[in-house]
C-alpha cells in the first residue's frame, strides 16, 4: 500500500512536472525590448512592405478602402472561422495604443501585447523572416494609415482550437526562422518570397495541424477559401520562363494573357508596386526551387 | 469590324451550343462567356506579346486588337450573365462565383473600367510598342478585379 501510495505521489509530481515544461516550452516569446526600441523605422521605406505583405487583403474592410484596416473579413476553414482583427491606427480598437516592441512580438512571435499566442491564420510563421529594418519600416508606415473605431470581432473556431494555450504546441512544431527553398543566387528573391510576399501560406499543403509541408514546398494546395485551388509553382508544375513570372507578378497576365484571379490578385497588387529588380528576383527562385508534388 | 467580331463571336458561340445541343451538356450562357472570354484573351495576347517583345510590333495589327477590345467591351452581354449560372448551381462546369449577381457586386462598374481602359488603350495602340504596355496596365488591373471578386481562385 505504501508503494503504490509512493508510486501515485510520483506519478502526479511527473504528470505536474511535465505539464509545467510544456507549458514553459509552449509559452507565448517575446523579443528584446531595448534591442527593439532603438530601432526608428522610415513610412516611405514601410510601403512596399506593407503592399508585398498583402495587409490589406485581409485585414481592409471587404469592399472598403484599402488602408483602412478596419478587419471583419472572415475565413472559414476547418477550424472554424477566422475574423480579421481591426489592425488600423486606433488606439482604442486598432494598433494606436501598441509600443513598436509589440508589433515586433506580434510580427516575429505571433504573441500579443496581452502576451497570448495569436493564430496562425495571421501568417508569422513567414513574417517571422523578416528583417529588423523591413518591421520597422512596416510599423512607421501603419501608424500613418487612418483609423477605425470598428470593433474587433471574435473568432468562431471549434474546440480544441479554441484554446490559445494550444497554440504554443503548433508554434513549437512549426514556427521556424530558417528559410526553406534555395537561397544560392537567390537570397534576395527568396526574402521577398518566404519572408515578406508569405507566397509559401497558400502554395504550399498542410499537414492534418495546419502546418506546412516544408518537404512538399510550394507544390500546391486547397485554396484558403475552400473553393478551388492554388497551383504548385515549381518546375514540376509551373514551366513559366523566369521573364513570363516577372511579367505574371508586374500586369497578373499569364503568358497566355488569362488574369490573375482570387487571393493571387491581391499579390499583384503588391508585387506590381515592386522595383523590377524584386520582381526579377523572385522570379529566379521561383524557378530554382526543386520539384515537388 | 465591330460586325466582324460579332460575327466570329456568334459563330463561336453557336457552334459550342450546337455541340452542348447534341448531348455533350453545358450550359448555353458559360459557353457563351467562355466564349467572349477567350476573344479578350486573343487580342491581349496580340498586343502583350508586341509590349514585352516577343512579337514585332505590326501598327494595324496593334490597333485591330485594341479596336477589338473596345467592342468586346462595349457590346451587350446582358443574355449571357444571368442568375442560376454560376459555380453555385453548375459546379466545376463555371468559376463564375453567385457573388457577382448580389446586390452589392461591382461588375457593372468594373466592366465599365474595362472599356474606358480598351479606349484608352486603342487611342496609343497604333503608335508604337512603348505606349501598348503601360496602356495595357489598367486593362489588366480590370481583368484582375473581375477575376479576384467573381471567380473560383486557380491562380
Amino acid at each position: 500500500m505504501a508503494a503504490m501510495k509512493k508510486l501515485l505521489i510520483i506519478v502526479a509530481f511527473g504528470t505536474i512536472a511535465a505539464l509545467a515544461a510544456g507549458l514553459w516550452i509552449t509559452r507565448p516569446l517575446t523579443v528584446n525590448t531595448e534591442q527593439v526600441a532603438s530601432l526608428s523605422g522610415s513610412a516611405a521605406d514601410g510601403e512596399w512592405v506593407f503592399h508585398l505583405g498583402s495587409c490589406a487583403s485581409c485585414h481592409a474592410t471587404p469592399g472598403g478602402d484599402k488602408t483602412v484596416l478596419a478587419g471583419g473579413r472572415e475565413f472559414t476553414t476547418g477550424f472554424g472561422t477566422f475574423v480579421a482583427p481591426n489592425i488600423s491606427s486606433s488606439p482604442a480598437h486598432g494598433l494606436g495604443a501598441w509600443s513598436q516592441a509589440d508589433f515586433f512580438n506580434a510580427m516575429r512571435h505571433g504573441t500579443s501585447p496581452q502576451g497570448t499566442h495569436y493564430f496562425p491564420a495571421f501568417p508569422y510563421a513567414s513574417y517571422t523572416r523578416m528583417s529588423d529594418t523591413d518591421i520597422a519600416n512596416l510599423w512607421a508606415y501603419m501608424a500613418t494609415l487612418p483609423a477605425s473605431d470598428a470593433p474587433t470581432q471574435p473568432h468562431r473556431l471549434t474546440f480544441p482550437f479554441n484554446l490559445r494555450a494550444t497554440v504554443g504546441v503548433w508554434k513549437a512544431l512549426y514556427l521556424r526562422t530558417a528559410f526553406v527553398g534555395p537561397g544560392e543566387d537567390t537570397e534576395r528573391g527568396r526574402y521577398l518570397a518566404e519572408a515578406i510576399g508569405h507566397c509559401a501560406e497558400c502554395h504550399t499543403p498542410r499537414s492534418a495541424l495546419g502546418g506546412l509541408q516544408n518537404n512538399r514546398w510550394m507544390a500546391g494546395a486547397p485554396d484558403p477559401s475552400g473553393k478551388g485551388k492554388v497551383p504548385g509553382i515549381t518546375p514540376a508544375q509551373l514551366d513559366w520562363s523566369e521573364a513570363d513570372i516577372a511579367y505574371y507578378l508586374e500586369t497578373g497576365f499569364t503568358p497566355d494573357f488569362d488574369s490573375a484571379g482570387g487571393g493571387m490578385a491581391a499579390v499583384i497588387e503588391g508585387t506590381s508596386r515592386l522595383p523590377a529588380t524584386d520582381r526579377a528576383a523572385i522570379a529566379a527562385y521561383v524557378k530554382a526551387l526543386p520539384p515537388a508534388q | 469590324m465591330k460586325l466582324l467580331l460579332v460575327l466570329s463571336l456568334s459563330a463561336i458561340v453557336a457552334t459550342a451550343t450546337s455541340v452542348s445541343a447534341g448531348g455533350h451538356g453545358g450550359n448555353p450562357a458559360v459557353t457563351a462567356r467562355k466564349a467572349h472570354m477567350q476573344l479578350y484573351q486573343h487580342n491581349l495576347m496580340i498586343l502583350g506579346n508586341m509590349a514585352r517583345g516577343n512579337t514585332e510590333y505590326d501598327t494595324a495589327a496593334a490597333q485591330a486588337a485594341a479596336d477589338n477590345l473596345v467592342s468586346l467591351s462595349t457590346l451587350s452581354q446582358a443574355g449571357y450573365w444571368i442568375p442560376g449560372t454560376t459555380n453555385a448551381e453548375l459546379g466545376d462546369e463555371t468559376r463564375l462565383l453567385p457573388a457577382v449577381f448580389e446586390a452589392d457586386s461591382t461588375a457593372r462598374q468594373i466592366g465599365a473600367d474595362l472599356a474606358a481602359a480598351s479606349v484608352a488603350l486603342a487611342a496609343v495602340a497604333g503608335t508604337g510598342p512603348e505606349a501598348v504596355g503601360p496602356a495595357l496596365g489598367p486593362v489588366g488591373a480590370a481583368c484582375t478585379a473581375c477575376h479576384r471578386a467573381y471567380r473560383v481562385s486557380d491562380n
